[in-house]
């Protein structure tokens, strides 16, 4: 199965089976302090700019914007924020919201064909964003999560993922616009939750193969020295078939890109070891030497 | 005060407590200095946490730690010598925020920590909350949520139990991914705790222990 997104201007990013990982960046959100969820406040949005190149220079396919925190009027700041980053790269956009008044503004400003993210099981959210997604042709993340929470196995997950689809194909939405997030847990919490997430991306994988995503930095809440955790936890989801991660893209690329090699996404490892020639071109450049 | 066994439960020696702990039982030692030694290691392990020594995992630890000794200790306590709980705390997740795990944390270092808690679980109803209040009449009340939308719940929570007549000696905290002191100011709490060290202190500072 094929996803294919583009950006403001064209650009296209294609997520499926057999391909490399499509990077979703995810710097660009209000937790945490800093001048990206300043900007959100204060309406400069140069941070969002600099953020934008910046996670796109370091090899983002995709961007995520999500603005939805205390105090941020999402109906506002959301356009606002997508244009900022519009202006400055042609990726495509990964809007997260369940505001179905501000993704209707940000989906009328014309972004190309953006992924939104995302809905739950819960009737509500079905009714107010599946609508949208059809109307504007958008992809969409569906998160296997309902109004009694996440639930704790595979199949409790995979019967949440069952019935989202059951709203998106009584809607017309495409099986292939379908990102399917089978819920990254702390493993700091609770030890069985990696394995509970893998496990559903197995299940999701060999029941409709639909393309999966995961915000991959969630596993390593909690613990000390997140960067291994994340890299090994992506290294494992990959094998179980993710197609595209929400990550820090500075950080995960190398590894993104090494499991792709090892699982074989990546023919005659071009990929991997170009950017290895390039990042070696780059230090020689910096410091001068031959 | 035994800072042998202070020193191996804040290093989280499961073994070598627990069979400190027997040895002290069979020798005689009286079960609730053990119980205030556990209490003080936990108060390490509280420090170590707060400075990035210790993470979730080094908490929950120290908490299965202690509730395996309060477990020992508890049925050679008789009720006058103060092995009754501290203190009793409401906790749960707001209207329409399903989140758990804060939520979940924070009831098992209250409970461990020797507070009588009551968890009435998720997405839970503001008349829930102010039945529950009336029903249990905690100390405490710990609200938790994680969405943005969890704020509104929070507010209207607290002003359901204003309007109630529960509010006036009742404390209030506020906890939960994206929760600060703006969102406890604008929702009325009488504090937000960062994680759940944070809400042991407080219900220590509130309500003793």
């Amino acid at each position: 199965m094929k996803t294919i997104v583009r950006g403001p201007r064209g650009k296209e990013v294609v997520i499926g089976d057999g391909l490399p990982t499509v990077l979703l960046g995810e710097r660009i959100n209000p937790f945490g302090k800093g001048p990206v969820k300043e900007a959100m406040t204060t309406g400069n949005m140069e941070p969002i700019r600099a953020e934008a190149a910046r996670q796109v220079e370091a090899g983002a396919d995709v961007l995520l914007v999500s603005v939805s925190a205390f105090g941020i009027d999402e109906v506002r700041v959301l356009p606002l924020v997508m244009e900022a980053v519009m202006d400055v790269v042609d990726v495509p956009l990964c809007i997260e919201s369940r505001n179905p008044e501000a993704l209707d503004a940000a989906l009328r400003l014309g972004c190309g064909k953006p992924i939104v993210s995302s809905v739950t099981g819960e009737g509500p959210v079905l009714a107010a964003l599946l609508p949208l997604v059809k109307e504007h042709g958008t992809a969409l993340v569906a998160l296997a999560s309902d109004a009694s929470g996440i639930p704790k196995d595979p199949a409790g997950r995979v019967e949440v993922i069952r019935r989202i689809l059951e709203q998106t194909d009584a809607t017309g939405i495409p099986r292939e616009e379908i990102l399917v997030d089978c819920v990254a847990e702390a493993s700091a919490v609770n030890d069985k939750a990696a394995g509970v997430t893998l496990d559903t991306m197995e299940r999701v994988r060999a029941e409709w193969g639909l393309n999966l995503v995961l915000g991959a930095s969630n596993v390593s809440f909690g613990l000390p020295d997140r960067m291994t955790v994340n890299a090994a936890f992506l290294a494992l989801a990959i094998k179980a078939g993710l197609t595209a991660a929400i990550v820090n893209p500075t950080t995960m690329l190398p590894y993104a890109m090494a499991a792709d090699l090892l699982v074989g996404r990546d023919p005659r490892s071009r990929r991997f070891t170009t950017y290895h020639r390039k990042r070696k071109a780059k230090e020689r450049e910096q410091t001068g030497q031959p | 005060m035994n800072d042998k066994l202070i020193n191996l439960m804040a290093d989280l020696q499961e073994e070598e407590t627990m069979k400190m702990v027997e040895e002290l039982i069979a020798s005689g030692t009286d079960p609730v200095t053990i119980l205030d030694d556990a209490r003080r290691a936990m108060e390490v392990v509280g420090k170590r946490f707060e400075q990035c020594e210790y993470f979730i995992p080094d908490l929950m630890m120290a908490g299965e730690i202690l509730q395996g000794i309060t477990k020992m200790v508890k049925p050679r306590i008789k009720q006058a010598q103060g092995a009754g709980k501290k203190g009793r705390v409401l906790v749960g997740t707001v209207a329409g925020d399903i989140h758990d795990i804060g939520k979940d944390i924070v009831t098992f270092m209250l409970d461990v920590s020797g507070y009588e808690v009551l968890d009435i679980g998720i997405d839970v109803p503001v008349e829930t909350f102010v039945e529950k209040t009336r029903e249990f009449k905690p100390q405490v009340l710990a609200l938790s949520g994680f969405l943005t939308l969890a704020f509104d719940s929070m507010k209207k929570t607290i002003e359901a139990l204003v309007a109630a007549n529960l509010r006036d000696g009742l404390k209030i905290m506020i906890g939960g991914g994206q929760m600060d002191d703006e969102v406890r100011k604008y929702v009325r709490a009488d504090a937000y705790g960062k994680d759940a060290v944070a809400a042991v202190n407080l219900c220590r500072e509130w309500i003793g222990g």
